[in-house]
């Protein structure tokens, strides 16, 4: 372990990109207007500084294959409990913020073409670095309470990007469900530490010796801060239960969407599993328990998406979907199979966000799919990545969503899970075919309009197409040994002690083939409904599924309601009617004991002079015991 | 001879007089006229007790007194005055403006 002083510059870049773009959009407001090109080159310049150091870094450790960490200050010191305010540069984080900080820069690039000629133009900006810089806390932090920092940070961001348009009142409340539903898990994260920290006693709080001494620790605290750090998990990477925020995030502009769904964000739930994953492999009971809250999470989301007609939304619940197999992966114990499905699914579904924004724009800001076809304008650099994503996404050899997908099908399979195998098999697929549907819809159900070409701003398709050839070709990567590959991610996150796939060859091909049957079946179905559909006679989105299982109304009524009904309990009866009634009775006695003795005041003289004579005698009387006269 | 005594009931039913009539009449003029009582039933014991120890003080502060209250007169008269002007009466009840109680 080496010391560096790279590796803080990696967060202060979009930091300071977040802290410039700040003030400049203050000055813009107060003072005079500041030309868009400045925030562009700022918001997106500080990313690729960020990309650039994290690639000289991965480039270094290829070639020595050194870790790197970086203690800047003690930030805390009680008694024996240090947290240094360090940051940690090993394989997994390096891994990590490679492609967040390289998709992060493009999703940067294609929002100064969605954005452009947005009034907040230069705080989208401010917002998108922000998110960026606490991306990257959480993923470098060398201990659990600095990721903590960035954990928070992530959510407050979403929370600001999501409620951007805070104009419209749906948008807020989106905001707000985002930041609650997540705080509803980061309460468990918190929880989470705290015992983690009271099974391992004082020890120095980094990763590398919470490692080091996990073999101290009760098992069974060990389980309940490895659940509890979980629940944390599932708040953020949006799993049953604590999905809810996810498709309604997509009240915020696409870039938004983009970058919560591929780089940042939903990724920290499986990243924070990886992370502790010396925890979680000495707790197989609690890894089943993820992994099939996993599989159920992705079955859930894959169902309702089926009939969802409004096309983020579809794609939201897709995340919702993958992120459910990589949490069969870490589940499992197959680290290295999860962090590359997060890394194949960066690039495709930044790419599907980054399309789908596109023909939003192109068409002013439609987002049904149904609507969209119908009015259907050429968007040839779009339609192409889009099927490639769509491709990637269902499973189809050899775009990269097949490789990672497959490899966790395959080690739910080896690990004897079949029932999770054969959740995550009939996921594949529903995935490819609402993938599929949406493709169909959007772009070849019949529409008798001519099409009308819309130029698309450069920065929107130059993204793309990089995006493209990421979502092709990121699954050579990590090339399984039955066809030829070296692993390459396997390799490189070795320190993981992931689970391997070892199956006889012949197993791992009659695997494949069946996934890849599943999935062209899939496209196959939605071939025959939908690519001669009529989109004049749009499917609405109803019944039982359509309505998404009325889970929204399901948790308004049970905590919604109850919340507020214990609220509303609280303010009228014991605050108002006891704690004020209290206070008020008491105050009340003082006020009319105040007016019996101002009835003394009446201004009557003769009163007064009565009220003399009378005191004069007591006086008199006194003086004359007291004297003795 | 009369006893030390009468002249003490005489200047205290005097007194008692004036006081009851401070507090029991409404007139202003009647109020007045029962503090001057009440002055010369004070003066009457003063003087009462001067002669009786052959002493001259009480005797000089009684002359005081009775200038005093000549010169109070002037000033208590000019008063009532301006308070009739005010409220066309010589009612004292009805004087209660500074009042802090409920009547106002």
């Amino acid at each position: 372990m080496m010391d560096t002083s790279l590796l803080v510059w990696i967060i202060l870049a979009p930091l300071l990109g977040a802290i410039l773009n700040g003030g400049l959009y203050f000055y813009h407001i107060k003072k005079k207007p500041v030309p868009e090109l400045v925030f562009s080159l700022i918001g997106t310049g500080t990313p690729l500084i960020a990309f650039l150091i994290t690639l000289s870094i991965f480039l270094d450790m290829v070639d020595t294959g050194n870790t790197y960490k970086q203690v800047l200050f003690t930030w805390l010191n009680i008694d024996n409990l240090n947290i240094a305010m360090g940051f940690l540069g090993d394989n997994l984080a390096i891994f990590m913020s490679m492609f967040v900080t390289f998709i992060g820069w493009l999703i940067h690039i294609y929002a100064i073409g969605y954005m452009t000629g947005d009034n907040g133009f230069g705080k989208f900006f401010a917002y998108f670095n922000l998110f960026l810089a606490s991306m990257l806390i959480l993923v470098l932090a060398d201990n659990p309470v600095i990721l903590f920092i960035g954990w928070e940070g992530v959510g407050l961001c979403s929370y600001l990007l999501i409620a951007f348009y805070y104009t419209n009142k749906e948008n807020v409340i989106a905001g707000n469900k985002a930041f609650i539903a997540n705080r509803v898990g980061d309460f468990g994260f918190l929880l989470g530490l705290i015992t983690l920290f009271f099974a391992l006693g004082e020890v120095d709080l980094s990763f590398t010796s919470l490692e080091a001494n996990i073999t101290n620790a009760s098992p069974g605290l060990l389980a309940l801060s490895g659940f509890l750090l979980f629940v944390g998990a599932m708040g953020k990477s949006a799993q049953i239960p604590l999905y809810v925020w996810l498709p309604d995030a997509m009240a915020g502009p696409t870039p938004i969407s983009a970058l919560i769904h591929a780089a940042t964000m939903v990724t920290a739930g499986v990243y924070m599993v990886a992370r502790f994953h010396f925890l979680y492999t000495g707790i197989e009971e609690i890894g089943t328990f993820i992994a099939y809250i996993g599989a159920f999470s992705a079955l859930f989301a894959a169902v309702i998406a089926t009939r969802q007609t409004d096309i983020k939304k579809i794609l939201a619940y897709s995340t919702m979907s993958q992120l459910g197999y990589m949490f069969i992966a870490v589940g499992l114990g197959f680290y290295s199979s999860g962090l590359f499905h997060v890394l194949t699914h960066a690039f495709f579904k930044a790419m599907l966000f980054m399309g789908a924004g596109g023909i939003i724009i192109a068409l002013h800001h439609e987002q049904n799919i149904f609507k969209i076809a119908q009015h259907r304008a050429s968007l040839p650099i779009i339609s192409i990545t889009f099927l490639i994503g769509v491709i990637a996404i269902s499973g189809i050899p050899p775009f990269s969503g097949f490789f990672s997908k497959d490899a966790i099908l395959a080690a739910a399979f080896q690990e004897g899970q079949y029932l999770i195998w054969l959740i995550g098999m009939f996921t594949a697929f529903l995935t490819a075919f609402y993938m599929f549907r949406m493709y169909f819809i959007v772009f070849i159900a019949p529409n008798k309009h001519t099409k009308s070409y819309v130029r698309t701003s450069p920065t929107i398709t130059i993204p793309l197409l990089i995006l493209a050839i990421g979502a092709f070709g990121a699954g050579f990567l990590n090339l399984p040994a039955v066809l030829g590959g070296e692993h390459m991610v396997d390799t490189w996150l070795a320190m993981l002690n992931s689970n391997t796939i070892h199956m006889s060859h012949f197993t791992e091909w009659v695997l494949m083939i069946v996934s890849v049957a599943v999935a062209a079946s899939g496209i196959f179905v939605a071939y025959k409904k939908y690519s001669q559909f009529d989109v004049f006679k749009p499917e609405e989105e109803t019944g039982l599924i359509g309505n998404k299982f009325y889970v929204d109304e399901f948790y308004d009524k049970i905590f919604v309601q109850f919340s507020k009904k214990i609220s509303t309990f609280i303010d009228k009866t014991i605050d108002d009617k006891i704690i004020d009634g209290f206070i008020m009775q008491t105050c009340n006695q003082f006020i009319s004991f105040g007016k019996k003795v101002a009835t003394l005041q009446n201004a009557n003289v003769r009163f007064y002079a009565a009220f003399m004579l009378v005191g004069m005698s007591c006086v008199f009387v006194y003086l004359y015991i007291s004297l003795g006269l | 001879m009369i006893s030390l005594t009468s002249y003490a009931f005489v200047s205290m039913i005097l007194f008692s007089i004036g006081v009851i009539g401070v507090i029991a009449r409404r007139n202003i003029f009647v109020i007045y006229m029962s503090i001057e009582l009440m002055l010369n039933g004070v003066n009457l014991f003063l003087v009462t007790f001067a002669r009786y120890h052959f002493n001259m003080d009480p005797q000089i502060v009684t002359i005081m007194v009775i200038s005093i209250a000549a010169a109070e007169a002037a000033i208590f008269l000019s008063v009532i005055i301006l308070l009739y002007r005010s409220k066309k009466s010589l009612d004292t009840d009805i004087f209660t403006t500074l009042t802090q109680g409920e009547k106002s």
